[in-house]
């Protein structure tokens, strides 16, 4: 049986879509069939990251309003086997989908054969995060190393709990390995000692992901991005392989830094 | 010069400044309890304690948080006092 994700964050422009779309990809090259679906109806942009923008001839509001056959709804991905994509409405808003028809959608997936089914959440935690969530079997929350988009992933947590999603695990993205060397930025223990959920994975701030998302090619499928390989232990993470985190030697302490002072001149 | 302001500033570092700034937002945030209401709580807990032993009122520290469940790592909110105890009373 299929596995529902949902990618969420409360906060906007931490990276959700970005994460959607890495890892629907990573999964699909690791042998996966996997959909990736936009309910960020009205503002939709996993299509233009993942490069199909010009295929979309049907959308989710049409899947659920039965107006087009799941089938004719979902994008294949010529690239990368095995991946599709659903793309969300530009034209509508967030109350052309109910959280009911969401749950049948993602019943629906599954007895298609999917083994992923990643859902891209909106900002917010209103109707569209709603939907988002309506179906998931589990939760990743997308975090930045800032204290605006750590407080909203508190928040969004707190309403998974309520929502039953239990487990919520942890993305940190966009760390920046030299402020957090220099005590600028917060580190990963930092925000998972203070949102006490698992980590799933951390990715670094790379011109890698501007790069590939202006060609609308996921970063992952590239070989030597840090970014790529982050977002490929995510991927073999979730198919539970245990891959240790990147060292990225985020915890240096005093002492090696002050030999290193010492001895750079 | 240069090594001891490195040493003395580390607490002053915009990541710790966040990072309380953070732990306070959330205290807040997190309950769905009123900061009177804790208040509240926080002075019938000082009255039942000193039952029992003269307690620091200045120190004390009442607060919600997160933890993880021991028995299956469940995150849950939880109501953390810290009472410091100056002298426990003898048994009358």
């Amino acid at each position: 049986m299929g596995k529902a994700i949902v990618i969420t964050s409360g906060k906007g422009g931490v990276g959700k879509t970005t994460a959607t779309a890495n890892i629907g990809t990573g999964l699909a090259i690791m042998g996966n069939k996997v959909v990736v679906v936009d309910t960020d109806i009205g503002l939709r942009n996993l299509d233009v990251v993942m490069g199909l923008e010009n295929r979309i001839v049907y959308d989710i509001v049409d899947v659920v309003e039965k107006t087009c056959r799941l089938k004719q709804g979902l994008i294949r991905d010529k690239r990368f086997d095995g991946l599709y994509l659903l793309p969300a409405a530009q034209t509508k808003d967030k109350t052309a989908v109910k959280p009911e028809q969401m749950l049948e959608l993602i019943k629906e997936l599954k007895e298609e054969g999917f083994d992923y089914i990643i859902i891209d959440s909106p900002a917010g935690i209103e109707r569209g995060f709603q939907n988002s969530i309506a179906g998931a079997d589990e939760a990743f929350i997308v975090t930045t190393p800032e204290i605006s988009a750590v407080r909203d992933a508190d928040r969004v947590i707190g309403l998974l709990e309520s929502q039953g999603i239990h487990n919520p695990k942890l993305i940190v993205n966009r760390i920046r390995y030299d402020m957090v060397k220099r005590g600028d930025m917060m580190n990963v223990e930092d925000i998972i000692d203070i949102l006490a959920i698992d980590l799933l994975g951390v990715v670094p701030d790379d011109e890698a992901i501007v790069i590939s998302t202006n060609k609308g090619e996921p970063v992952v499928s590239e070989e030597d991005p840090l970014s790529a390989k982050a977002f490929r232990n995510i991927c073999n993470r979730i198919l539970g392989k245990e891959v240790e985190f990147l060292d990225l030697n985020n915890s240096e302490g005093k002492l090696s830094k002050l030999i290193k002072l010492l001895f750079s001149k | 010069m240069d090594l001891f302001k490195f040493l003395n500033k580390d607490s002053q570092r915009s990541k710790n400044v966040a990072k309380e700034r953070l732990k306070l937002v959330l205290i807040h945030d997190r309950s769905d309890l009123s900061p009177r209401l804790l208040e509240m709580i926080k002075g019938d807990m000082i009255r039942v304690v000193k039952e029992y032993a003269e307690v620091d009122e200045e120190g004390l520290d009442i607060k919600l948080t997160r933890m993880k469940r021991e028995s299956d790592g469940m995150p849950m909110s939880a109501l953390v006092a810290n009472i410091p105890i100056v002298k426990v009373r003898e048994n009358e």
